[in-house]
């Protein structure tokens, strides 16, 4: 901790960045996003278990990209948000400095070839309560999986926190708040939550890092990842790419191949 | 006493290849069932998943998609783009547990009359037996919970 303090001080100080992305105590055990500017702001940082948020989402912020060059401190899933924000064109390789911590060890990686090294020997694991409500999901029928969501999503408020807490949901005028046309209604009645859920599912097909930041950020507990996790691994499944490993990947929804395999079209 | 049931299906086509197929249904006089109503897009590329789950919510009780086949886009590729996101949607409404029996993709091209009259014949036999789509009915109908 101490030497990373260190070295966000000789950051700031030989304006590398104009600014470092971290965590610091937050409500209760909670911690919170720190935006450091000035070597004074240092001691607030906090580095534990409790960090968990994906500071990605703040790095293509016009705000924070005003700044200049800023520093992330960053977990494996950030670090492949942040991976994903360059192969989309939202990040240029080298916008961003990554602080990787490991242990004592703190890594500095700079460029999007060298992230693609540190995160190749990452993998990411299922949290084990995900892993047994996708395994509870399986073993359900047509009918109970539907019950489920329906149950699940009768909950939501629409209050967004998913989708602003999601690092690829990056548009700056989402199709959620067009209302001319009202494409997706605005209200949160079971029909309005499950078109909006199912916008954002397939708007992050082939493009979620598999973080589960919006299933942490919902307020009423629903486990919206659960549904872009899975699209995530059928595009892995079907067209054989994933997201926030390279960054240079097409969308997989925007290309094709030819001899795409499919048995459900007549 | 109650009147028998008859679904109502919404049928998105290509312009190019199973709108002239369903025309050439007509013009050969092959009979098939008349529960289809068909709308007409430029290319199986431009069905937005939204389109398809409009129908439903406007009281369709089944859909079918359908283009031209692989490689006879007249677009070049989109149906090729297509047939990804189907591929992807059909996983994600096998999570959400939405009744896939109800939506029926093709490859209808513009020489396969008596294919569009077999599909369209086979998808409303489908749903006819299926009942009302009750499910997504009382989604619709729920409000605010
Ligand atoms: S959809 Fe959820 S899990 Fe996927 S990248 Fe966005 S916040 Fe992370
Ligand atoms: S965060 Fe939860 S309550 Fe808010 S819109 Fe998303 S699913 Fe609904």
């Amino acid at each position: 901790m101490e030497a990373l303090k260190q070295r966000v001080k000789e950051l700031l100080a030989l304006a590398q960045v104009k600014a470092v992305l971290g965590y610091t105590k937050g409500t209760g055990d909670r911690r919170r996003p720190l935006f450091i500017r000035a070597a004074g702001q240092v001691d607030q940082l906090v580095l534990d278990e409790a960090c968990t948020q994906n500071l990605a989402a703040y790095a293509t912020k016009r705000e924070v990209k005003q700044l200049g060059k800023v520093a992330v401190i960053s977990l494996p899933s950030t670090q492949r948000a942040l991976l994903q924000l360059m192969a989309e064109r939202q990040l240029r390789d080298g916008e961003v400095v990554v602080l990787a911590v490991d242990g004592s060890e703190i890594k500095e990686i700079t460029s999007a070839s060298a992230l693609e090294e540190h995160l190749a020997r990452k993998v990411t694991h299922l949290d084990s309560e995900d892993k047994a409500t996708l395994e509870r999901l399986a073993a359900m029928s047509r009918e109970e999986r539907w019950g489920f969501w329906r149950k699940e999503l009768s909950r939501c408020m629409k209050c967004y926190a998913c989708r602003n807490s999601c690092p690829m949901c990056y548009c700056e005028q989402c199709t959620m708040d067009c209302n001319r046309p009202q494409w997706v209604p605005v209200a949160s009645h079971a029909f309005g939550n499950l078109e909006y859920h199912m916008v954002r599912t397939m708007h992050l097909a082939g493009r979620c890092v598999e973080c589960g930041e919006c299933g942490r950020a919902c307020p009423v507990g629903i486990p919206v990842h659960l549904l872009t996790y899975c699209t995530e691994e059928s595009v892995h499944e079907q067209f054989g790419q994933c997201a926030g490993r390279t960054a240079k990947l097409d969308y997989a929804l925007a290309t094709f191949k030819a001899d795409d395999q499919e048995s459900f079209i007549r | 006493m109650a009147a028998k049931f008859e679904p109502k299906i919404t049928a998105f086509v290509c312009n190019w290849c199973t709108y002239a197929g369903a025309d050439l249904t007509g013009t050969s006089r092959i009979k098939y069932q008349s529960n289809v109503r068909i709308l007409r897009v430029p290319c199986t590329g431009r069905i937005d998943f939204m389109m398809v789950m409009k129908a439903l919510h406007q009281g369709a009780d089944g859909v079918i998609v359908s283009g031209c086949h692989p490689n006879d886009c007249h677009y070049t590729s989109g149906n090729y783009h297509a047939r990804r996101r189907w591929m992807v949607f059909k996983k994600m409404m096998d999570i959400l547990g939405v009744d896939m029996r109800r939506i029926a993709f093709s490859w209808v091209s513009a020489a396969e009359g008596a294919k569009w009259a077999q599909l369209v014949n086979e998808v409303t036999d489908q749903v006819r037996a299926l009942g009302p789509y009750v499910e997504y009915r009382q989604l619709v109908g729920a409000g605010i919970e």
